[in-house]
């Protein structure tokens, strides 16, 4: 298994997408294949089977009538191995029938998802019918010519001022949150979701959810209930008391939904995935039954490979109107960054959003951790013609101020604040003002940029004027509050864009 | 004659009756017509390695054998230009890249388009391999030159006139041997030359912290260790846009499509100096991370080939391998479907001397034809969880002659770029002081070692700061600390984005460095003059923090007044 394991694609015919529009979604292949020669953790070996081709999709029925679908991980010679979605309790070799699709897994895509409530397989579980769409495409894509890509360069404005102010998301970029257990990294998510927009053009949101806990799906649906009557979410729902090898396949059905939205429909579609440590988990318990040689943790060695499958499809196309944005959540277990499934995230996206626990208890929601979070991409989607001319510089001095107040307080905490110099003094203010005035805020109150922005300036103005290096002369002069004025936002002159 | 698939595990597919099969040899399987190269052969069955996805493959398709190993058609039409990790272009390819797609050497994207030959040798001459045929205007910022493939020489029969012809077409026959605008060369054979050469000149990359720092001279190699969020790629790009190379070979391996769109549509927005697009001295070598593994791990090999082909015409290059790590991880996932023993975490045995065979490609040479000129090798490392104990990191660390290491500090404080002068190192940095001694800079290794020595101290003060408190210090050593606070924010930090700030002349670099070592050593003497250290300290450095910013790229001469005005206003400091 690799990056392509999971990579269903039309190899040995491109034009399958355009062959299987008139074959329904649920039909096999008409060989039935009895020979199962053994079982193994989520994985049958089925023999037999030569013709069967790498990476097909597999239904099979077992005796009481019920179907189960798999992936071909292997094929050798007359051997396929499979891996079962639903998992292999309950097989009996000789009591199976194993049909091959003839091709990698294809779903419908197009509008018939929006306002769709479906299980991580893609079926219903909202009492409608199955989905259709006029069109199928197969669930890992194809990788996008790097040469078709549009850089992105134009802000998701979450409403969020931590993230709007200093790691701006960007459309079509990939950016997660790294979260601990116990910290509100959900709610977050679902803030998110709820009130992104990209400037007044459609934007839908997919949330894909692994391994949730069934109070966590009920706030999900609670959460995004508007999106959801307004027909602009699609939920796909794996709790983790489902079957853990289906999350395999959940993320890609999201993304394959999404490219269609964005790159048919013309939409800003925001893909969340939450989590991706249980989705790990299950990629790690298919490669521990194949027995094969473990990379750090236990993880397979192309752990990056598979991840990078998935957020490698955010992005914009030259010549096509919309947008594929995805913000993966994941728990970091023990709170460990060097985890490999945090670390390998980092490596892939365009930067982290960091909670920390340390924060959370200082009273702040959302509780970011802002030195170690950083939006890549939040240098082309920010200022002038973005959002507003100071953005990046602000973001730049507050960002450099709280990592010269972090070291100050650690040395309050040594020698006592007595003992600081004026300037360390100024510093910790600074974090105290910036923490309360400009971080924290309600989980569904919606802050504008330019609230957001005159935040950041009343908290700077604590600091010494001598201390602003990293903005430019001209903008201290026209924004920075003056001492006198207790609301910074007077100063913000009118026409500012935000 | 043909074979069959016998067994398909991801890009690891086995196959039978394929007598006589060579290894490395091409193979292609299946009704798609995948490529795969030969990496086992057992009897007359053998292990193929698939550089495409191999869904729908299945035991019993045919295994083509194709009689040769892996090429690339190297030729005019590669600057300014994305290829895949194959060499295949994808300028010219579809939006979604499918399976499907024509190898290299058949591309007709590139086969029929058409050049512009103006020869320059002449018929009935000896002529030996290297030497130039002639030359292809329009193709590039370098002039691109047509050579004597290597391994040909005799009598020049046949040049063609001036005038236009494809990639394909004969241009010249030399010894009865037909010579071709393009010619194909086995991507993983390093190309020849006369002789490695021993002195050394700094390669200038416009980026302070390394040109004053930790230089690296052309032709060896350099490494760019860092965790996620260090500004790996960033740094990489800076040197991709301001090294003073003739050509930049940039490959992307198994990183970000976002950042190649990036690299490609910034580059052609980018002028150098002399007014060229930047661009058209770049060749793009893009295998995202989406795309096949194993066509990631061939790309390295492309990379460098690319920057041999321009060397031999006498081009200094510049390979840039974002990121080795990457590329290492292929070569595990491979070893391990392959059933081969693990070495350390996984990876196979060979990972070292894979690594020192890929660096060993950086060379100062004498070319076939008599030239002079280099090929840089640039390979950012990311090591796992920030580990630099892991295999990747530490092979690298002993076959490169300057390493870069990116600190998450410094990093997270907004500090770009985050070279740390904790680890870094640059083996040649005597002999290029020599060359700065004799190139009118005799002052460069005596700033140097100021500038390493007061970070060195400022750091050892720092960690007694936090346990004694700063005031405690004495004026001497308070002053050491602000002198590298000064040095960090003034000199070190570089904003990528700055009109004037993102490349930094020599003499820019030199004329800030002296400029920050002048006011330490003035506070120094005011602080033992009797002048309160907090005084010094809470003074407005702001005209030497703003003055990397403030002026452009070369403006040296703007520095050194902006310099002796601020010293002598601090000079009042009471």
């Amino acid at each position: 298994m690799s990056e392509e394991t999971h990579t269903p694609d039309a190899g040995t015919a491109p034009d399958a997408a355009a062959t299987s529009q008139d074959a329904p979604l649920l039909t096999g292949a008409a060989v039935a294949h009895r020979d199962l020669r053994s079982v193994r953790g989520p994985l049958v070996v089925v023999g037999d089977a030569a013709g069967v081709g790498w990476d097909e999709f597999a239904r099979i029925s077992v005796g009481d009538g019920a179907e189960r679908h798999g992936l071909v991980l292997e094929v050798n010679r007359d051997l396929a191995t499979v891996q079962v979605l639903e998992g292999t309790a309950g097989l009996t070799p000789g009591g199976v029938e194993v049909r091959f699709d003839g091709q990698p897994l294809q779903v419908p895509v197009g509008d018939g998802w929006l306002g769709r409530i479906c299980n991580g397989r893609g079926a219903p579980l909202d009492g409608g019918p199955e989905v259709t769409g006029e069109r199928f495409a197969p669930v890992a894509g194809w990788p996008l010519n790097p040469v078709f890509r549009e850089p992105p360069d134009e802000p998701v404005l979450t409403g969020v001022s931590v993230i709007d102010g200093l790691m701006t998301l960007v459309r079509g970029q990939k950016l997660p949150i790294f979260s601990a257990a116990g910290l509100p990294h959900l709610e977050l998510a679902t803030q998110i979701a709820a009130q992104a927009s990209s400037q007044g053009r459609p934007f839908r949101v997919v949330f894909a959810a692994m391994g949730l806990t069934h109070p966590d799906i009920a706030f999900v649906r609670d959460r995004l209930e508007d999106r959801s009557a307004a027909g602009e979410l699609v939920l796909l729902l794996n709790a983790a008391d489902d079957p853990v090898i289906e999350r395999i396949l959940t993320p890609r059905i999201a993304l394959t939904i999404a490219e269609d939205l964005a790159y048919e429909g013309g939409q800003d579609v925001l893909v969340i995935m939450s989590d991706m440590t249980s989705y790990a988990e299950a990629l790690r318990e298919v490669s521990a039954a194949r027995k094969e040689i473990p990379a750090r943790r236990g993880y397979p060695g192309y752990l990056y490979s598979d991840l990078a499958t998935l957020y490698e499809r955010c992005g914009r196309v030259r010549g096509r109107d919309g947008s594929v944005t995805v913000l993966p959540v994941l728990t970091m277990p023990g709170g460990d960054i060097t985890h490999p499934v945090p670390d390998l995230t980092g490596y892939i996206t365009e930067g982290q959003i960091v909670l920390s626990a340390e924060v959370e208890a200082r009273g702040v929601y959302p509780p970011v951790d802002v030195l170690s979070s950083l939006s890549r991409l939040m240098r082309s989607g920010t200022g002038a013609g973005r959002t507003r001319e100071d953005h990046r510089d602000v973001a730049a001095q507050v960002i450099a101020a709280l990592a010269r107040a972090r070291s100050a307080a650690e040395l309050s905490e040594l020698i006592g604040e007595s003992a600081l110099g004026e300037t360390d003094r100024e510093f910790i203010e600074f974090r105290d003002a910036v923490e309360r005035g400009l971080f924290a805020q309600r989980d569904d109150e919606r802050r504008d940029l330019n609230d957001t922005l005159g935040r950041a300036w009343r908290a700077l103005a604590v600091l010494p004027k001598r201390e602003l290096t990293m903005i430019p002369r001209e903008f201290v002069d026209r924004y920075l509050p003056k001492p006198d004025t207790t609301d910074g936002a007077a100063d913000i002159p009118d026409g500012a864009e935000g | 004659m043909s074979g069959v698939i016998a067994r398909v595990n991801g890009p690891v597919v086995e196959a039978e009756r394929l007598p006589g099969l060579s290894m490395g040899e091409i193979v292609t399987l299946g009704p798609a017509r995948i490529t795969a190269e030969t990496i086992a052969i057992d009897g007359d069955s053998a292990v193929l390695q698939a550089y495409e996805y191999t869904g729908g493959l299945a035991a019993g398709d045919a295994a083509e054998p194709e009689g040769e190993q892996l090429s690339g058609l190297l030729g005019p039409g590669l600057l300014g230009n994305a290829f895949d990790g194959l060499l295949r272009p994808l300028s010219g390819a579809p939006q979604w890249l499918r399976p499907d797609r024509p190898g290299s050497t058949q591309d007709p994207a590139i086969l029929d388009r058409r050049w512009r030959f103006v020869p320059s040798a002449t018929q009935g001459t000896q002529v030996e391999a290297g030497e130039v045929l002639g030359t292809v205007p329009d193709s590039g910022a370098v002039e691109h030159r047509v050579l004597v493939p290597p391994g040909v020489s005799g009598a020049l029969e046949w040049i063609a006139a001036d005038g236009e012809t494809a990639a394909r077409d004969a241009i010249a026959r030399i010894a009865g041997r037909e010579v071709r605008l393009a010619e194909p060369w086995p991507l993983r054979r390093p190309r020849p030359f006369a002789e490695r050469l021993a002195d050394v000149l700094p390669l200038h990359t416009g980026q302070r912290v390394l040109d004053l720092l930790y230089p690296v001279a052309a032709g060896t190699a350099a490494a760019i260790p860092g965790g996620f969020g260090t500004g790996k790629t960033m740094t990489l790009q800076q040197i991709a846009k301001w090294s003073d190379a003739d050509v930049i070979v940039y490959v992307g391996c198994g990183e970000r499509g976002n950042e190649m769109a990036d690299v490609l549509t910034s580059l052609a927005e980018l002028t150098d100096r002399h007014g060229g697009r930047l661009i058209d001295r770049t060749v793009i070598v893009a295998n995202t991370s989406n795309m096949p593994m194993m066509a990631r791990e061939a790309s390295i090999y492309t990379g460098v080939v690319i920057a041999e082909y321009y060397r031999d015409m006498g081009h200094d290059a510049v390979v840039i391998a974002d990121s080795t790590s990457r590329w290492a991880e292929a070569l595990r996932e491979f070893a391990n479907r392959n059933g081969d023993l693990p070495a350390e975490e996984g990876y196979p045995a060979s990972l070292a001397s894979a690594l020192a065979a890929f660096y060993e490609r950086a060379a100062r040479v004498r070319t076939l034809g008599g030239q002079t000129a280099a090929v840089t090798v640039i390979g950012a490392v990311s090591p796992p969880g920030g580990d630099m104990t892991e295999p990747v990191t530490t092979n690298t660390e002993r076959f490169v002659r300057a390493l870069w290491l990116l600190d998450r500090d410094l990093a997270y404080a907004r500090h770009y770029p985050a070279v740390s002068w904790h680890g870094s190192f640059a083996r040649d940095v005597d002999e290029i002081a020599r060359w700065h001694a004799t190139n009118d800079d005799p002052d460069w290794a005596d700033r140097r070692a100021r500038a390493i020595g007061t970070l060195a101290e400022a750091d050892r003060l720092a960690g007694l700061a936090e346990v004694i408190g700063s005031s405690a210090l004495p004026g001497r050593e308070r002053m050491i600390l602000l002198g590298g606070r000064l040095l960090q924010e003034g000199v070190l930090t570089q904003n990528a984005l700055g009109a004037a700030d993102a490349s930094s002349s020599a003499e820019k670099s030199a004329a800030l460095l002296g400029f920050a070592l002048d006011t330490i050593d003035e506070c120094q003497r005011l602080v033992a003059a009797g002048v309160a250290a907090a005084t010094l300290e809470q003074w407005d450095f702001s005209p030497l923090l703003r003055a990397r910013e403030e002026f452009g790229p070369d403006d040296a001469a703007g520095i050194a007044g902006r310099r002796d005005a601020f010293l002598a206003e601090l000079g009042t400091a009471s």
